[in-house]
């Protein structure tokens, strides 16, 4: 059974589909890309999927149960959880209390007003495994608005990997990060453990075959082609689609 | 109960013509001024020196309070409002409120705390009878002036070019900018006329309404009612608001004297809940 | 633990642990019982007052909700602690005040749905509403409330049986000053704890929040529901040690001053609250011994100027004022951080 299925998602706003009958399959473990050209709604479906928007036909299943009804934070409760195309962080936190907020959430001590941030030695514990693990020790006492960019994109990855997802949303990890610090984010991806399974919004042809098991290619809102990365690779619709190309008779 | 209809009517247009400002300027430069209240009462207040101390008759003592107000609305927009517009909402209706504080002790010590009532001319006491229903003559003229004023925004800003720059830098001003649409003039010209509309509904409802230094601070609330109940993308949000408000005003004093006033809190409570963005609005938030 | 685990937990605890500076504040608070015998009843009313903005930093600097409506729960546990004195259904002020915090508190959960829908525009006026609204139930309702001319015929039992609140002010002082200092260790407590942290998280970026499992709806409830709490207290503790509440309670003017007091004093560092009551007590002392009746003036030209000052460049005064202090206190004393904040500059 895969872990993360939609069944005919769909998404209106108006007369604009955004989304048609997706209906995607992702299992477990897989590191599953999802591309496209701009616009073809690659963004929509990850914002379908943690509940940022409804769906406005179809469904999503994960671990076998029928989420589409679930409010966005009730389903990091559930396992899933997901980075921002464009950097959604706490600008005035810290590194180190983000990830702790993380983690508290996570660890149920979220509505604890009473006791102090920090008591509990499995909370930090954690934090200093996720804090060293995407090599944020450095910065970690810094204020987030004034960290350098690519330390902002791992910690956007540190943070939804803090709430210890088993399937892992990534919108275009690698976008906007200069070529400094592109390693250093590529290879914490490619370290991420084998148990979460992680679906892969990419641009980056590089990442993407380098990483990914499976692609899903999204075109105008609807799945053009799925499948194994060679066989996506050799397919001459997706050159065309690409590159703008007629498609051959 | 025709007469409660009535009286209704004329307080919800004389609320209109307080408040419609207040509204075009919310919705086209997105800035709360809860000093909108202190033009009304500088209206007024202008209106009882003219007609009671210089003698004035009454019918000119009104577009006096017009130009006194649009004045001192245009003065202050251009020194000192357009410094603010930018600024968070809470800025703004700080700086408001601080100069509504400013207004009111200032009033206080120029005029005086107690009411203060117009002299209204011989012709507007009394009743008419119509049907067997009281029409007081005052509020029979209220509804003429704010009916004609009504009608006459509506055609000026459907019908003359400056009413479609309006309605274009209300919808996105930067876009006007960008057609050449002065909208700072746009702006001022604007918070003028709402300011001197302040000023003669300041002025009409010294009568009904009681004048005296507390005047913006105990209307604000009314005002900031209409416009978010009848949402600011209009002229007939508004004013459907205001006729609304009115008439559950005066009837709701009528019948149910111990909630006075507290019918329109709770009418407004109840629509903010329903509607945040107010009856009327357009389902783009700002 | 790791090296890391270490550091991180220790950076944790020493935040939270009362700087030197926070001691040496309380001391001389509490000294002033002492040091300034004839001036009791304006530092009670300072301790009211700020405690009245502690309440709304809470919601304003931790969470981010704008309200112009915490007079509404002021006014609503004044007019209860009255009443229930008056008519002899409680006579130990104590539990009088924390049935009025629990009565604002009540409210303040009834009507949190309303902040936690619309823009920034729609909270001022449903907040202010509330607050206008219960003003005006209060002057409907005269027969019980004492109408415009205010709640007459309240007696206080003594505190404890012991303790009279006497005209001289000592004991009211003393006690509001307790009260306050209870509440503020309580604040301290939830700012720091996991709670806390979230309702940051939530005032930066609620849509994160949401995205890393946060209820944001329950925690804005949670807070709003928590500052009216505290706002209850103040207003109880004024109508405690004067006998007396009347309609002003609800006013605009309550609620203005209020935001114009946590903008001389700051938001989200707990302490803004305090310092700005007592330098708006300060200033209204003096201008009221300049010009007694139109105090009203001075106050609208103070929040104009500030505005068109800019309030960030206040703020960033005033914070700049903090680190300052925060950086000499650790040059004397180098193991103590500074005060651990919700506005932290960077160190």
């Amino acid at each position: 059974m895969p872990i993360l299925e939609t069944i005919g998602l769909e998404k209106r706003f108006g007369g604009i589909v955004a989304a048609h009958d997706v209906s995607l399959s992702v299992e477990k473990g897989a590191r599953h890309a999802l591309i496209g050209p701009n616009g073809a709604g690659k963004t929509t479906v990850i914002n379908l999927l943690s509940g940022v928007l409804k769906p406005t036909a179809g469904r999503i299943m994960l671990e076998g149960r029928d989420i589409t009804g679930v409010a966005p934070h009730e389903r990091v409760r559930l396992g899933m959880a997901r980075t921002f195309q464009i950097n959604q962080l706490f600008l005035d936190l810290t590194p180190l209390e983000t990830i702790g907020l993380a983690v508290s959430e996570r660890l149920g001590a979220g509505s604890d007003w009473w006791r102090l941030v920090g008591s509990k030695s499995t909370v930090t514990e954690e934090i200093g495994e996720i804090v060293e693990r995407f090599r944020l020790a450095d910065v970690m006492h810094e204020r987030t608005a004034i960290l350098p960019y690519g330390k902002q994109r791992l910690l956007e990855i540190a943070l939804a990997f803090a709430c210890r997802p088993r399937v892992l949303l990534l919108d275009e990890p690698a976008a906007g990060v200069p070529e400094a610090e592109r390693h250093e984010l590529l290879a914490t991806i490619a370290a991420l453990p084998k148990e979460v399974t992680v679906l892969l919004i990419e641009h980056d042809m590089d990442l993407v075959f380098s990483f990914a098991d499976r692609i899903s290619v999204l075109v105008n809102g609807a799945l053009f082609v799925d499948g194994a990365p060679e066989e996506v690779a050799r397919d001459p619709r997706v050159k065309a689609v690409y590159l703008g190309e007629e498609l051959d008779a | 109960m025709l007469t409660i209809l009535f009286d209704g009517v004329a307080y919800g247009m004389l609320l209109f013509v307080l408040a419609c400002g207040l509204s075009v300027t919310l919705g086209l430069m997105n800035f709360i001024n809860l000093a909108h209240g202190s033009f009304a009462m500088v209206g007024g207040y202008c209106t009882v020196i003219v007609v009671n101390r210089l003698g004035v008759p009454f019918v000119l003592g009104l577009p006096i309070a017009f130009l006194v107000s649009a004045l001192i609305g245009g003065l202050l927009e251009r020194t000192l409002y357009v410094h603010v517009y930018a600024r968070p909402h809470l800025d703004q209706v700080l700086f408001t409120i601080g100069l509504v504080f400013m207004s009111v002790a200032a009033v206080d010590y120029v005029m005086g705390s107690s009411q203060q009532f117009v002299q209204i001319p011989e012709a507007l006491q009394g009743q008419f009878n119509v049907f067997g229903v009281g029409m007081g003559k005052y509020r029979l003229l209220i509804i003429v002036v704010c009916g004609l004023l009504t009608v006459a925004l509506q055609l000026m800003l459907t019908k003359t070019r400056f009413g479609s720059r309006l309605r274009a830098a209300v919808d996105d001003h930067r876009v006007a900018r960008g057609l050449g649409i002065n909208v700072g003039a746009v702006f001022g010209i604007t918070f003028a006329v709402g300011s001197g509309l302040a000023g003669l509904g300041g002025a009409l409802g010294a009568e009904i309404l009681g004048l005296d230094p507390t005047f913006p601070l105990k209307y604000m609330i009314y005002f900031l009612i209409v416009v978010t109940v009848g949402g600011t993308s209009s002229i007939t949000g508004p004013f459907v608001a205001s006729i609304l408000l009115g008439i559950s005003d005066v009837a709701g004093k009528y019948y149910v004297p111990k909630l006075g006033a507290f019918v329109i809190y709770a009418i407004m409570i109840v629509v903010l809940i329903w509607r945040p963005q107010g009856l009327f609005a357009r389902s783009t938030a700002r | 633990m790791t090296a890391t685990a270490d550091d991180i937990s220790t950076y944790l605890k020493n935040r939270a642990r009362w700087s030197p500076l926070e001691i040496a504040f309380w001391i001389f608070a509490f000294a002033t019982i002492w040091l300034f015998p004839g001036k009791y009843l304006i530092m009670k009313d300072t301790a009211i007052l700020a405690l009245f903005a502690l309440s709304l930093d809470l919601i304003l600097g931790y969470a981010g909700i704008i309200s112009l409506g915490q007079a509404a729960f002021f006014g609503l546990a004044g007019y209860f602690s009255g009443l229930v004195a008056k008519y002899g259904l409680i006579d130990e002020p104590v539990i009088a005040l924390i049935c009025a915090g629990l009565v604002a508190a009540a409210l303040g959960l009834v009507t949190s749905f309303l902040v936690l829908r619309g823009t920034d525009l729609t909270r001022l006026m449903v907040t202010l509403g509330v607050s206008l609204m219960l003003g005006e139930v209060a002057n409907r309702y005269s027969d019980l409330t004492g109408g415009a001319d205010g709640l007459q015929g309240v007696t206080i039992a003594p505190l404890f049986g012991l303790f009279r609140f006497d005209l001289y002010g000592h004991n009211g002082y003393v006690y509001c000053l307790i009260v306050l200092f209870v509440c503020f260790v309580i604040a301290r407590r939830i700012v720091y704890s996991p709670f806390g942290l979230s309702l940051r998280s939530l005032k930066g970026n609620s849509l994160r929040a949401s995205a890393i499992g946060i209820p944001v709806k329950w925690r804005l409830v949670a807070i709003y529901t928590i500052s009216a709490f505290f706002a209850g207290i103040a207003g109880a503790l004024l109508t405690q040690t004067t006998a007396f509440c009347s309609l002003d309670v609800f006013s605009l003017e309550r609620s203005a001053d209020l935001l114009l007091v946590l903008i001389i004093g700051g938001t989200g560092y707990l302490y803004g609250g305090l310092v700005g009551a007592v330098i708006y007590k300060f200033l209204q002392d003096w201008i009221a011994t300049l010009t007694p009746q139109y105090w009203q003036f001075w106050i609208g030209l103070v929040l104009v100027v500030i505005v068109l000052v800019g309030r960030e460049r206040v703020e960033r005064r005033i914070a700049a004022l903090r680190t300052a202090m925060a950086n000499i206190v650790a040059r004397i004393l180098p193991r103590h951080t500074a005060l651990g904040d919700a506005a932290s500059d960077g160190r």
